[in-house]
């Protein structure tokens, strides 16, 4: 195949991409990266990490706004899911900061960082659904931890949560997560995140591994939280497609380093050879 | 240039080596500092404890019911061969119970209970660690010291020697079937020598036997030993389900040998402090 038909498919690709996200801004009714406020709710200062000789983050700066859905893409190994430990003081840099709601997350003592992550979500990759308890206790789990709720009473947010995300309650509140589909597992994940109405979700790779049926239910449902319930989100992925479904902003990671970071349509008309590259 | 290499890899193995275990050895008391002092302060998991109770506890009764019944069988069947040549078979109840109380009692109690439930602690939350189930309870706020790791470390302190009295009464028991049964003593000689051996060492707080003391001090111990072994390898597990799979071994090899190495150190200790 000669150079120019390569061009022409690329050029042919793009179009289709730029049209998908039309479509699907369109849809929201809403213009790109409008939604988000200035207020900073997550911040990322000049990230280094690296494993051994390994350099899995070098020098990362991004914000997140309130109120926006903000997509980290990149390959496998670009040290995505790594921003998300570090946000979660799961990790820690070798150089920089995480501020979190203006709190330095990264040198705040045990306590400090328990409390900070009580206003966030997170939504794992294989849901992490704790093995021994009913979904019922999965998505109840953090209210019984932290709050003094009649039993009553959480047994109603629980129902709401799992209303939220499609589920059933009466269907699935006894079953045992091993008695779960991949799609369900997710959407318990997702409603255990949000049960205590976090300001914060974090998703790792929400929909790796699903049916594109399921993948656009997902979608779907982060979409929602984000409109009904204002939530900030980072959500990891390499869903090019699911990525533009559902972002204010992209950024793109690769080697370590940002290459990218801005609307959806920008990404699509960015000259950027690795941005092109990853499109394609 | 090859000369250096061939100095210097052993060297950087070595200082890697090194390094690699003095991180360890401060990751795996870090976590019994942060144990001990998650037992004292809120919030008390006491729902967790009580299951870990009936996991640890109630769950070994069985294999401790029958290795303190066959150790103590043994023992006197043993101790009978030798003893019979001096006539002196009216003090297998002695060397029965010395030994059991002071020693087989609560080692081997800790070891079967190692084997049992030290390693199911390892690859729990070996499992829970590689599935990310404990870094979902970091990200709810939840410290797994507290949530996992102390509910164990209590259970064990609690029913290790509540489970070793067991294993000391039934293998005692078992000394004394033997003995009535094969060696024709009688019930009231065999536990007399018992008896005996339990006062010769004096008694604590005028009523407490020494050796009963050292006996049921080590278990306290040996249950520190298995919780925070199996827990740290269960936390420290990477690489899918092998990682469990390996999780699990080395918790109960490592806590074996520590529970044996602990033996000699508390023994000495006691002797020093109490009987001498």
């Amino acid at each position: 195949m000669s150079d120019d038909s390569l061009d022409s498919w690329d050029s042919l690709l793009r179009r289709e991409v730029r049209e998908e996200v039309r479509k699907a801004l369109a849809t929201l009714g809403r213009a790109g990266e409008d939604v988000a406020g200035d207020e900073r709710v997550v911040e990322l200062l000049g990230l280094r990490l690296a494993y051994g000789d390994m350099m899995v983050l070098d020098g990362i700066s991004l914000t997140l706004y309130r109120g926006e859905t903000l997509c980290v893409l990149g390959g496998s190994g670009a040290g995505k899911s790594t921003i998300l430990r570090l946000v979660l003081g799961l990790s820690y840099p070798d150089e920089g900061q995480v501020l979190v709601q203006g709190r330095d997350i990264t040198h705040a003592a045990l306590e400090e960082v328990l409390a900070l992550r009580r206003n966030m979500g997170m939504v794992f990759q294989q849901a992490a659904l704790f093995d021994s308890l009913s979904v019922y206790h999965n998505v109840g789990f953090y209210l019984h931890e932290h709050t003094r709720l009649a039993e009553h009473e959480i047994d109603t947010r629980v129902t709401e949560a799992l209303k939220f995300v499609d589920l059933d309650p009466d269907q699935v509140e006894d079953l045992l997560p091993a008695e779960l589909s991949g799609g369900m597992k997710k959407r318990v994940g997702i409603a255990r995140a949000l049960v205590h109405r976090p300001e914060i979700l974090l998703y790792d790779e929400p929909t790796s591994g699903l049916d594109p049926i399921t993948t656009r239910t997902i979608n779907e449902l982060i979409l929602k939280l984000q409109r009904e319930l204002s939530v900030s989100s980072i959500v990891v992925t390499h869903d090019i497609r699911s990525a533009f479904r559902i972002a204010n902003r992209v950024a793109l990671l690769s080697g370590g380093r940002l290459v990218f970071v801005g609307g959806p349509e920008e990404m699509i008309a960015s000259e950027d050879g690795y941005v092109r590259e990853f499109l394609r | 240039m090859t000369f250096g290499k061939t100095i210097l890899t052993p060297l950087l193995y070595v200082n890697r080596t090194l390094k690699g275990w003095a991180l360890n050895t401060q990751e795996y008391f870090g976590l019994l500092a942060r144990s001990l002092h998650a037992l004292l302060t809120r919030p008390f998991y006491v729902r967790d404890l009580t299951v870990q109770m009936d996991v640890v506890g109630v769950g070994s009764i069985g294999i401790v019911l029958l290795t303190g019944l066959f150790t103590g069988m043994v023992l006197a069947l043993q101790s009978a061969v030798e003893m019979k040549q001096f006539g002196a078979t009216i003090y297998i109840g002695r060397l029965v119970g010395a030994s059991t109380i002071r020693e087989l009692g609560p080692v081997l109690t800790a070891l079967m209970v190692t084997g049992r439930a030290g390693s199911g602690m390892a690859a729990e939350l070996g499992a829970m660690k590689v599935t990310e189930q404990i870094d979902a309870l970091n990200t709810m706020g939840v410290d797994p010291v507290r949530k996992l790791v102390v509910p164990r470390f209590a259970a064990c302190l609690i029913c290790l020697p509540l489970l070793t009295m067991i294993t000391d009464v039934i293998a005692i028991l078992g000394g004394l079937l033997i003995a009535v049964v094969k060696l024709d003593l009688t019930m009231e000689l065999y536990m007399r020598s018992v008896y005996t051996t339990l006062a010769q060492n004096g008694f604590l707080f005028r009523y407490v036997p020494i050796d009963l003391f050292g006996g049921l001090l080590k278990p306290v111990f040996f249950g520190a030993i298995i919780a925070i072994t199996g827990c740290y390898f269960g936390l420290k597990a990477a690489g899918g389900t092998e990682g469990v799979g390996r999780a699990a071994t080395r918790a109960v090899v490592t806590s074996s040998i520590f529970i044996l190495a602990t033996d000699y150190f508390v023994t000495q200790l006691l002797i020093a402090l109490l009987i001498e």
